[in-house]
């Protein structure tokens, strides 16, 4: 079953790289779409190619999707619960990373993974670890260089949201890209 | 128990009967058939005010924790004896007290104390028990917890947990200018959550206490360095070191039974969590499992030859059986979907699980040679158990609202307590082994 969503997960960034020409540019123009919650976050980037999303904050172009200019929604990945696979919808804000990291060798990112607060501590230390390792695979797989990337899993021990129910859990779920100063 | 009148003796073998209804004890709810006790007020026989603490309320308070007593109210008693001369049996009996409790506080010295008690079978009017527990001012709390002990094993043939402690983890958040910003404190308590102390406070998270075998250090989880590494720390001392702070995941540190290695869960530079044994003398480090599973959280067998942990090789979280030195792991748990966190019961025949219950995460009982699943605790986030080292009860973290709180469970499932008045948002909890100091 993990071999399984490990390879789910590759198939998904392979198909992704392939396709990535078109999808990127069209998804600049919509970046500013997404709003505050983890839902508007995926579905305002995965809808950005239609348009229907306004820019918002200044944010403009690849900066506003990868690198340290990035806004905060382009600088998090949710995860489903349970899963470490990067959803399609994040191809993109990666891609932007990926590009800016290629482009600068000497940034440097951290990826801070969290889990919910279900379920017993250190297997959730394990889930955003997991999920770290995903999104760094995707960046690797994409141009980022190894000695770019440092992982650390905070479990759910820093949730980003207090609360018990599903939009709380939904936001902790996630995955940090932090850019060292 | 040989000592036991009749009527006595059938109800606690009933309380340790699986499938007697009728013996439904909740303190949460009440106490309902536990055996009728009466602990008189301690006399004083010394300089001064009087004994450092009230001993006879301490020791109530124990026993009716346990759920097996119910010590009648104070204002309720007819006669306060505290000489065995002094006892009339007849006044207890028309009370219904089954079991009498008596005693002093004899200061023998500036500093030096003897609690004197006795305890009595009211309806034979004989004297089941006389003992002479020596006390500090310092340690007199734990000297009366020490009293209860005694009785209670007396009593039910069952060595009393009273006088152990827990360690659990708190955090307290504070909102200022925008920022939220959070205290994390290792704390070591006495068994019935009073006399706190902390041992360690950070900013940053603090995880997965555990103690060692002997209940001198405790080694644990720390987020200070912005990333997990594990210490271990003496409690008398305070002194403490780091003893793994490898790339990646440090987490999940459990003591071997002879306290020489730590089974730990190492992510490396591979980023697979996986369970490795660190010999604390040379820092040899054994690898005991691979493959791209979150190995983690595991627990040894009592004779340290078999590590159980948890392990999402199946797709979810199951518990699994690797032996100490290596080999191919077994899976363990089989009933439901999430099974994790295993803690082996001091009989070494049962494991403490994490598992989901319809949507609910509860603290479960596996048999291990029996293979079935028995959940024992009734709340909608309840983690990290802990059994108390005579394996009678467990602790748990669970919650109040949106506050974490701690529980405790009888192993039946029957008697279930809170305890109260802790600080902070509390989780964690790790019962100590017996200690003998």
């Amino acid at each position: 079953m993990t071999k399984f969503k490990t390879i789910a997960a590759l198939l998904i960034v392979t198909l992704v790289t392939a396709c990535s020409g078109p999808s990127k540019s069209t998804v600049d123009e919509g970046a500013g779409g997404a709003t505050g919650t983890a839902g508007a976050a995926a579905s305002g980037v995965g809808e950005g190619g239609t348009g229907a999303g306004g820019a918002m904050g200044g944010a403009t172009g690849g900066s506003a999707l990868g690198g340290p200019g990035a806004s905060q929604e382009n600088r998090i990945i949710y995860f489903g619960y349970d899963e470490f696979a990067v959803k399609p919808e994040y191809d993109v804000i990666l891609q932007a990373h990926s590009k800016y990291l290629s482009a600068n060798p000497a940034a440097r990112v951290r990826l801070e993974g969290h889990a919910d607060e279900r379920g017993s501590r250190e297997y959730n230390i394990g889930l955003g670890e997991k999920r770290a390792q995903s999104v760094r695979n995707v960046l690797l797989l994409q141009g980022a260089v190894s000695d770019q990337i440092a992982t650390v899993s905070f479990g759910e021990e820093r949730p980003a949201v207090i609360g018990s129910d599903d939009e709380a859990w939904s936001l902790n779920r996630r995955v940090e890209i932090v850019y060292a100063q | 128990m040989h000592k036991l009148v009749p009527v006595f003796a059938a109800l606690l073998i009933l309380a340790s009967t699986q499938g007697q209804a009728e013996l439904q004890i909740q303190i949460t709810e009440g106490v309902d058939k536990a055996l009728p006790i009466a602990v008189v007020p301690f006399g004083w026989q010394g300089s001064g005010t009087g004994a450092p603490l009230d001993v006879a309320s301490v020791v109530a308070a124990d026993l009716a924790r346990s759920g097996r007593f119910d010590p009648l109210d104070r204002k309720d008693m007819l006669q306060r004896p505290t000489t065995g001369t002094e006892v009339d049996f007849g006044d207890w009996r028309t009370q219904r007290t089954d079991v009498l409790i008596i005693g002093r506080v004899v200061q023998s010295g500036p500093d030096q104390f003897e609690i004197q008690f006795q305890v009595f079978d009211v309806l034979r009017g004989e004297q089941l028990l006389g003992y002479r527990q020596p006390a500090t001012a310092a340690d007199f709390r734990r000297s009366c917890h020490r009293v209860a002990d005694l009785i209670y094993e007396e009593l039910t043939g069952i060595r009393g947990v009273f006088s152990t402690r827990i360690a659990y983890v708190t955090v307290s958040r504070n909102q200022g200018q925008g920022q939220v910003t959070s205290n994390y404190r290792l704390v070591v308590a006495d068994a019935d959550g009073q006399n706190v102390r902390i041992m360690v406070e950070s900013r940053q998270p603090i995880m997965s206490p555990a103690w060692s075998p002997d209940g001198r250090k405790i080694a644990y989880v720390s987020f200070e360095a912005n990333r997990s590494e594990i210490y271990v720390q003496d409690l008398r001392s305070g002194s403490r070191k780091r003893v793994s702070a490898r790339p990646g995941v440090n987490g999940a540190p459990a003591w071997s039974p002879d306290g020489q290695r730590l089974a730990v869960s190492l992510s490396r530079q591979d980023g697979n969590l996986d369970i490795y044994t660190l010999d604390l003398a040379t820092q040899v480090l054994t690898r005991l499992t691979s493959g791209s599973a979150i190995d983690t959280e595991p627990t040894w067998s009592l004779d340290g030859q078999q590590i159980y942990f948890t392990s999402d090789a199946a797709g979810g979280p199951q518990v699994y059986r690797v032996a100490a030195d290596g080999g191919s792991a077994k899976r363990v748990t089989f009933e439901g979907s999430y099974n994790a966190r295993p803690r082996m019961a001091p009989d070494g025949k049962k494991l403490a699980v994490v598992h989901n219950d319809r949507g609910n995460y509860r603290i479960a009982l596996v048999d291990l040679a029996r293979s079935t699943t028995q959940v024992l605790s009734d709340g909608r986030l309840d983690e990290s158990p802990s059994f108390a080292p005579n394996g009678e009860m467990l602790i748990y973290a669970t919650r109040e609202g949106t506050r974490g709180v701690l529980g405790t469970v009888s192993i039946n499932g029957r008697i279930k307590t809170r305890i109260p008045d802790l600080d902070g948002d509390v989780r964690e909890p790790a019962w100590s082994p017996f200690a003998d100091d």
